[in-house]
């Protein structure tokens, strides 16, 4: 869900006061960008401006953690998260062909979010459920034993 | 007495302080460990597994410039396996490498074609995927060109941790690891001062400036134009590097004489511009310390990436910024008006090239603060090596030259205005000139020795006939930063502060001549560049500012008095905070 601006003014302030609290442990980098992330669901540009200036580090450097690690987003995530299963055993089963459909649907790639805010497709991995593959979730539903075809369908559910 | 380690490398016997590298000790024994992400004083890593060698007892192969000596220690640097493992890197290196080396600008001065050649690469056994080749030139001063870059992160440790600008550092991992701005920006969107100390750290060409040279041989061509060059004070310094000639020695008679050959009509002399910066800003700092109410300390203006670096990082210091133009701009402003005025020239058809040992330089020439009447003071600037492209371009046997001089009018100057390129020099041009000023004595002992030096920051005290002066000087922002922010929170109090963008000053500026980290790592290049300069002021019959007949006549014919009308409406300028991002 897109975040108000009073939320946004609201979440900073909490983000300020984590950092406060936090900025001379060892390894204050990592701790202080995963709280943000979960506050804001992602890490914009003042956030990544606002945690470098606190410590005293450049941008660049918040912003090549927020690039290494996969569980940092730098996009707002959509009302609805897609993650389109691509272990291996989804992956033998038509994953592929699975997230391409709904890529096409959407109009997106992976880790992307539509315009419209709606829809946000994450890369995946396993998600421990295999003996349904191929297998998605959107949110908390799961879908299993997928194929192409049934994707417009499901879509249309939200 | 430090504590010695021993240690035998390739079976030579060396000791060496404990703490040191297994790469700096082979240096002990002469023998040159190859290296591709080292780089001495500014980036120790152990990424590029080219300096691996065997150490007796030790698993696997360790990268010598990270690993610390030990006594008694075992060390191979050339085996059968090294060089094979040596090889290899360097073929993974080329895997995804866009070889075009024919048309790159590195070309025959590139650390990664060097090795190749040394290691005997003949084949390219691992051709795979290729990495984006998207090249940045929307910024005045540096192209990237990331289908060269190596990910050796000499740049970043230059940006990050020399400069603390923070314009570029690493995205992404494995294949996909990119170094450049956040958000795959241009470098002309972000903190960056345009320093182009990333450019000389580069092991290869994934960083040059953006070159000029077409531009200035199309005007030279014209001949409808007037092409007015100027050198500054330190490309004398370094000029004969591109050449072969020894480091450290000026070729000021050589340089003028080669620019004279490329065909531009007048040769004159940033010096000249410098030692009328010193009359305006002596005169400046003069009045600023009479004064109950002007900013102090007045902080020298010459870098165009420390004024970048104020704008950008310490806009509260613009008050306390030097109004006065930088030497180049000081000298396009008078060929665009005295010279014109006095040859009955129309200054539309004056084109001023400034050869300079900085690509902030070609930022600054642009900007619109430094012209009138719609047009620049300077209209081109050439790095020292792209002037040096242009002589061997021109055929001309720069080394073989005759000395000659710089033209009359805007070309003669004094030692004060050679000093001008190392860190500390401007400094000391002012101080004598201000001291004669202000005591109305002859200043007998003329070396201001405390402000020289390679040194981050020093400091000095000066006695004016009874008024003590306190004075700084940085060089590098990183020193600049640590100075002002002093500054800034009352520990310190100065009159005077001297600020260069570049670590060293403009002898080791973003536009000099690239010297290879092999090299780098038997040289002091500050001192080395520095030395030449001041042997040149030492070697000058006239050593003040204030002395050279040029400047003298200019005031008395032209300008008028220093710091008046005229003066501030050719020679001053301002500056504006400007946003990081």
């Amino acid at each position: 869900m897109a975040l108000t601006k009073e939320q946004i003014a609201e979440k900073t302030e909490e983000l300020k006061k984590f950092i406060a609290e936090n900025k001379n442990m060892p390894g204050p980098l990592m701790p202080i960008m995963q709280f943000a992330q979960e506050k804001f669901g992602y890490l914009s540009l003042e956030t990544q401006i606002l945690i470098a200036d606190s410590l005293g580090i450049p941008v660049t450097e918040v912003y090549g953690v927020a690039t290494f690690y996969a569980q940092f987003s730098l996009n707002p995530k959509g009302d609805n998260v897609i993650s389109v299963c691509q272990g291996t055993a989804c992956y033998v089963k038509g994953g592929a062909k699975v997230l391409a459909k709904v890529e096409e649907q959407l109009g997106i790639t992976s880790n992307q979010t539509t315009p419209d805010g709606k829809f946000t497709i994450q890369d995946t991995r396993c998600l421990g459920c295999c003996g349904l593959a191929p297998v998605m979730t959107i949110n908390e539903d799961v879908y299993g034993k997928l194929t192409p075809e049934m994707i417009p369908d499901i879509l249309a559910k939200y | 007495m430090e504590n010695m380690i021993n240690l035998t490398i390739d079976g030579i016997s060396v000791s060496v302080p404990e703490g040191s590298t297994v790469l700096e000790a082979a240096r002990a024994a002469h023998i040159n460990i190859p290296t591709l992400c080292y780089l001495k004083d500014v980036q120790q890593i152990g990424a590029c597994r080219l300096c691996l060698v065997e150490i007796e007892k030790a698993r696997g192969l360790s990268a010598a410039c990270v690993m610390p000596v030990s006594e008694g220690m075992v060390v191979r640097t050339n085996t059968p396996k090294l060089r094979r493992q040596r090889r290899v890197n360097l073929e993974l290196l080329l895997a995804s490498h866009n070889r075009e080396c024919t048309s790159c600008v590195r070309s025959e001065n590139c650390e990664l074609q060097a090795l190749c050649r040394e290691y005997g690469v003949k084949e390219y056994p691992y051709d795979g995927a290729k990495k984006e080749t998207s090249v940045d030139t929307a910024s005045p001063c540096v192209i990237r060109d990331n289908s060269k870059c190596i990910n050796c992160r000499r740049c970043i440790a230059m940006c990050n941790n020399v400069q603390q600008i923070g314009a570029i550092g690493v995205s992404k991992r494995g294949f996909k690891t990119k170094i450049g701005p956040i958000y795959d920006r241009s470098l002309a969107d972000t903190p960056c001062v345009n320093c182009g100390q990333c450019i000389v750290a580069c092991p290869v060409g994934a960083l040059h400036e953006r070159e000029s040279i077409d531009d200035v041989w199309a005007a030279i061509s014209d001949s409808e134009k007037y092409v007015v060059v100027q050198p500054a004070p330190a490309v004398r310094a370094s000029i004969g590097e591109e050449f072969g000639l020894p480091m450290g020695v000026a070729q000021t008679g050589r340089l003028a004489a080669a620019l004279r050959r490329l065909g531009f009509d007048k040769v004159f002399d940033t010096n000249f511009g410098a030692d009328l910066t010193i009359i305006e800003e002596g005169t400046e700092l003069i009045e600023r310390l009479g004064s109950k109410d002007a900013a102090l300390p007045m902080i020298t203006s010459c870098s165009p990436g420390w004024i970048s670096y104020c704008e950008k990082f310490f806009p509260e210091f613009i008050p306390n910024l030097s109004s006065c133009k930088s030497p180049h701009e000081m000298e396009g402003a008078m060929v665009k008006s005295y010279f014109a005025e006095k040859m009955g020239i129309d200054p539309e058809s004056i084109v001023v090239v400034s050869v300079m040992p900085c690509t902030a330089k070609k930022y600054e020439a642009a900007r619109p603060e430094l012209g009138r009447d719609g047009m620049q003071d300077v209209d081109y600037v050439l790095t020292v090596r792209e002037l040096a492209k242009m002589i061997k371009q021109a055929g001309i046997d720069f080394a073989k030259l005759p000395e000659e001089k710089f033209d009359d009018l805007l070309g003669e100057s004094t030692g004060a205005a050679d000093i001008f390129g190392a860190t500390g020099g401007v400094m000391e041009a002012a101080l004598r000139t201000v001291y004669e000023k202000v005591t109305g004595k002859t200043l007998e002992k003329v070396d201001f020795t405390a402000v020289r030096g390679t040194e981050g920051i020093k400091e000095a005290t000066v006695d004016l006939d009874g008024k003590e002066v306190r004075v700084a000087v940085a060089s590098g922002t990183a020193n600049a930063k640590k100075l002002l922010e002093s500054v800034k929170n009352g520990e310190k109090t100065y009159h005077f502060i001297e600020i260069m963008c570049c670590p060293g000053g403009c002898v080791t500026g973003g536009g000099q001549p690239i010297v290879s980290s092999k090299d780098l790592q038997y040289i002091d290049l500050k001192a080395v560049r520095a030395k030449a300069l001041y042997d040149e002021d030492k070697n000058k019959k006239l050593r003040k500012s204030h002395e050279n007949p040029e400047v003298i006549a200019i005031y008395k014919d032209f300008l008028g008095e220093p710091g008046g009308h005229k003066a501030h409406e050719l020679l001053h300028t301002t500056y504006t905070a400007k946003p990081k991002y």
